[in-house]
């Protein structure tokens, strides 16, 4: 208990050097923490985008960057699916369901969807989830859009406000559909995925704001009738699992149109490791970082003991033993790791709490703000761990000095 | 109390000539005694020895009646934080504490001297107090930073520690040193006086021979050797 009590006041004494210490620590453990987490998030929500769809259909071309663009909506393709290919291929056989999308406008640079209303009766996203609406219901006219929750958040719609759709990516588009307000009559619950910043259009108006749809507006007629020459490219889901690879396979050497079918969930994986080798990299950085800052430890612990060998020999001269120095000094490193800990793990909430909105808006990852995993707390034990062997090395010096010097002061 | 017969002592085993040799040497219970003699003479040696720090090379040492050489190194430490109470040249205080806690430090690690401490008292920090007060340091200080107190305040603590619990031996290892000659005196003599009311035997050293008057036995380390 007094050698606590000796190591709180010494390390209280030396206040700055530890607080300096201490602040490294502390900022190694949020870094690595902070690195961890995203990392673990990203690859959930990442995987978490789609699910329950067995084959996404478009224009040949990479498979990632299918995925990316009709998924992610990053990118774009060049080409897109005709019609009839889509009427045709989705006519097979074991096809159960088939979503068509279009893609490639947009309405204050967040994507617009032109899509059926299959998407809402089929989409999944994470565990098998389907999509459902926090206020309002799906289009049931042609002027009719469906927002996802974070496009109503930031733009601050609600149901009934008129929007105008314009043609093209971006905000600074010169073509803008001023004669086609389309109405809010749907707003989804958050998903975490790209759903929720996307603008949800029947694909009979995609035609509408591209096409010839700049005559008069009998708005008597706006049902959802029609259909674009063109789609992006569309989602299937088969009666059993077994169909996948074949219609893969016809799909893949369709002869009237060079097309592509991929994998959702394989493709995923694909991407994941493409993006693996940067993770790792960040991860290896926080950990050097989190070395640099023990050894920093390892320097003021060493520095300030040649200091404190009149210390040591007056604690001596009062009986104390050789082994109870060594654990003077080893428990305050370990003090000095475990504040560092603790306060490293402060820091990471609050750089967590105040960017996870940022990192959902711009990333697309949704942090969780959770208790740490057993794995963080794993990560967090083998700093501890290392911050204590590290502090063996000062108080194995102090032991043998305590045993050379005994009471004859050396300094 | 003391007893020391044919002790030598070598730093190393392979050194040619021993670094201390005592033929005889015995001090009594309650004795104060001062040990002098040049730098070099072997009195930080000796101190060593009798604080149980380094062990004999050959011959007998006795504290208390209990040889030493015979102890390991743990009981040793042991035996040094029942028994004895040391007191340095100066800095003497460690500067975290405030003065009561480096007091209290001088039975922190001996459950003998804490408990004789609470047999009279019903805690540390009063009997810390209590000592201080003999010892002439008022009570504002003793909550004091130890760095603002005078040399000659931070070396009263250094006794108080040195007393608390009443250890049997209490080793002054020219405490004095840092002291002008009126605070030496009036420092010297409230050690006596703490001394007797603890009946503690007191081994002072110093090279400063005009403190010898001083003290009721006076040992010349030089000679002591010099007789071998």
């Amino acid at each position: 208990m007094i050698l606590f009590k000796l190591a709180y006041k010494s390390l209280l004494n030396r206040r700055a050097s530890v607080l300096l210490t201490l602040l490294t620590i502390a900022i190694s453990v949020m870094l690595l923490l902070s690195i961890e987490r995203v990392r673990v998030d990203a690859k959930s929500s990442f995987s978490n985008t789609i699910s329950g769809t067995d084959l996404i259909v478009g224009a040949r071309t990479g498979d990632i960057q299918l995925l990316l663009s009709s998924v992610f909506r990053i990118g774009y393709t060049n080409n897109g699916v005709s019609w009839q290919s889509y009427q045709y291929i989705t006519k097979q056989r074991g096809v159960k369901w088939s979503i068509p999308i279009s893609l490639g406008d947009s309405h204050k640079g967040q994507a617009v969807l032109g899509t059926t209303l299959d998407y809402f009766k089929h989409y999944r996203f994470a565990k098998k989830q389907p999509l459902a609406f926090t206020q309002g219901q799906a289009f049931s006219s042609i002027n009719e859009v469906v927002i996802g929750s974070e496009v109503a958040s930031k733009l601050a719609y609600k149901i009934g406000d008129e929007i105008v759709i314009s043609h093209g990516m971006g905000n600074t588009s010169f073509h803008h559909h001023d004669d086609n307000p389309f109405k809010v009559v749907g707003i989804l619950k958050p998903t975490g995925t790209p759903v929720d910043k996307t603008l949800h259009v029947p694909l009979a108006a995609i035609e509408l704001i591209h096409g010839g749809g700049h005559h008069d507006h009998d708005h008597s007629s706006h049902a959802l009738v029609g259909h674009p020459k063109q789609i992006t490219a569309f989602l299937m889901g088969f009666d059993s699992p077994l169909y996948t690879l074949q219609i893969r396979r016809n799909i893949n050497q369709f002869k009237p149109e060079p097309l592509l079918a991929i994998m959702p969930t394989v493709t995923l994986k694909e991407l994941w490791e493409m993006l693996a080798i940067i993770e790792k990299i960040l991860l290896l950085f926080s950990f050097v970082v989190v070395i640099i800052s023990l050894l920093g430890m390892l320097t003021t612990l060493l520095a300030n003991l040649n200091q404190r060998r009149r210390e040591l020999a007056i604690l001596r001269s009062v009986g104390a033993r050789p082994w109870q120095l060594f654990s003077l000094i080893s428990i305050e490193s370990l003090l000095t790791t475990f504040l560092g800990c603790l306060v490293g793990c402060t820091l990471f909430y609050a750089l967590m709490g105040t960017t996870a909105g940022y990192l959902q808006s711009q990333a697309g990852v949704s942090i969780n703000i959770s208790m740490l995993s057993d794995y963080e707390l794993t990560l967090i034990g083998v700093i501890m761990a290392a911050g204590f062997i590290i502090g063996l090395i000062p108080a194995t010096r102090a032991y043998f000095y305590s045993l050379s010097d005994g009471m004859s002061i050396k300094i | 109390m003391i007893n020391l017969e044919n002790v030598s002592f070598k730093w190393h085993k392979k050194a040619a000539s021993p670094t201390l040799t005592i033929e005889q040497l015995a001090i009594d219970e309650g004795e104060h005694v001062f040990l002098h003699g040049p730098s070099g003479s072997g009195k930080s040696t000796l101190l060593a020895l009798l604080a149980g720090i380094n062990v004999t090379t050959s011959g007998q040492l006795c504290v208390l009646n209990q040889n030493l050489s015979a102890l390991t190194n743990a009981q040793r430490d042991a035996f040094r934080a029942d028994h004895i109470g040391y007191i340095f040249q100066n800095f003497n205080l460690l500067p975290y504490l405030t003065p009561l806690e480096n007091v209290c430090l001088g039975c922190q690690f001996s459950k003998k001297r804490q408990q004789h401490v609470l047999n009279q008292i019903e805690s540390l920090t009063k009997e810390a107090a209590r000592l201080l007060n003999a010892l002439g340091l008022e009570p504002h200080f003793h909550n004091q930073n130890v760095a603002t107190l005078s040399i000659g305040q931070q070396q009263r603590v250094a006794a108080a520690r040195a007393f608390i619990g009443s250890p049997e031996l209490i080793i002054a290892d020219e405490p004095t040193s840092a002291l002008d000659t009126q605070n030496r005196e009036s420092f010297i003599k409230l050690l006596f006086e703490q001394a007797k009311k603890s009946n503690s035997t007191l081994v002072f050293v110093s090279h400063d021979e005009t403190l010898k008057p001083l003290f009721s036995r006076t040992i010349d380390l030089v000679n002591l050797q010099g007789d071998v």
